[in-house]
């Protein structure tokens, strides 16, 4: 059976109760593990409290940071401070110098875009390309496409058809989350995944983005930042004087 | 030669604060698919109201079996009835109203 992830739920974290009827919701509708963006200076106690809060409603958490960096420096920067403190590293591609840096730097997990009417910088060939070396993955959150209509709707429809066939044609995984920042946002991993058709993604396709592809980065991030790791395929199994 | 069209039933359930009627729904869904895929695609649905729950939170709709996913994308896009807020699950689908009151026999009696 298929284990649904949704690595980008947005709530206040602050917001105990919010985050409580997210997570049972997702729990509800079929999720086994989330991803919580979570603020960089967190503490590790709040962390805790937040993986019971999972723990009781049987969901697996994965701690996930979204950074927006405005320059190089400052995403080179965040990730040697945050790689090892965090699951997941998501990085939102907000200019062209970071977008590239990004897609070509190992350290990074997810590669979001901005929607908007004119974006500047997008999700092209050469960054597929990076990506597609480097093994990072294109996310596509589903909330803006469930909060805008008319043009919007149909320019954020045309610019997601694209990335989706470039992601096809180079090999680069596609993730979809909900990125929901309420309850509201939240539906069932198959209704996610047929909302996918709309940016010709085909059902199978869809699924896979919502649970292999995801799963998948978060069991590959887990092994290496467990203690014994040293590099792929190398683990240290004990240790003589 | 006779071709007899298949269909799809839906179990759908709405997440809202308020109660609403079975014709609202059936409403909001048709505006969904025609937003989405044109009087062309919803021209091909074939959709239709088949029962109002009990409860106003429950309800079963049809559409022809080639329109499913267009049908459950539109559903899955939903966000308003009228000025309020909701969510639509897809409880079950199935390909005659026995089985899938069969499946949600406990949704239903709600």
């Amino acid at each position: 059976m298929r284990k649904f992830v949704d690595l980008h739920l947005k709530p206040s974290w602050r917001d105990l109760e919010q985050v409580k009827s997210m997570v049972n919701k997702s729990a509800e509708l079929g999720f086994r593990m989330v991803g919580l963006a979570l603020p960089e200076r967190i503490a590790v106690d709040e962390v805790n409290q937040l993986r019971n809060v999972c723990d009781d409603a049987c969901v697996e958490l994965a701690t996930r940071v979204d950074l927006v960096p405005r320059s190089r420096h400052e995403l080179l920067h965040g990730l040697r401070k945050l790689r090892r403190k965090f699951e997941i590293v998501s990085v939102f591609c907000a200019s062209k110098v970071v977008a590239r840096q990004a897609a070509k730097d190992r350290r990074v997990d997810l590669l979001s875009f901005p929607g908007g009417k004119y974006p500047r910088v997008f999700f092209d060939r050469a960054e597929a390309e990076l990506a597609s070396s480097a093994g990072a993955s294109l996310e596509i959150d589903l909330q803006p496409l469930l909060l805008v209509n008319g043009f919007a709707r149909i320019r954020l429809l045309s610019r997601l058809r694209r990335e989706v066939a470039l992601t096809r044609r180079l090999k680069v995984p596609l993730v979809l989350s909900s990125g929901a920042t309420e309850t509201r946002f939240l539906h069932k991993p198959q209704d996610f995944a047929f909302l996918g058709i709309l940016f010709n993604l085909e059902f199978p396709f869809a699924l896979e983005a919502l649970s292999e592809t995801p799963l998948g980065i978060v069991v590959r991030n887990r092994q290496k930042l467990s203690p014994g790791y040293v590099a792929p395929g190398v683990r240290v199994v004990g240790r003589q004087d | 030669m006779s071709h007899r069209v298949k269909r799809r039933y839906l179990a759908v359930e709405v997440d809202g604060n308020e109660p609403f009627r079975g014709e609202e729904l059936r409403d909001v869904v048709w505006r969904a698919i025609t937003q989405l895929f044109g009087e062309y695609g919803a021209s091909q649905s074939g959709l239709a109201l088949i029962q109002n729950g009990k409860q106003k939170s429950y309800c079963i709709l049809r559409c022809s079996r080639e329109a499913l996913p267009m049908v459950r994308a539109s559903i899955a896009s939903i966000t308003e009835i009228g000025e309020q807020s909701v969510t639509i699950h897809v409880l079950r689908v199935s390909g005659t109203l026995k089985a899938l009151r069969r499946k949600t026999a406990s949704a239903e009696s709600k």
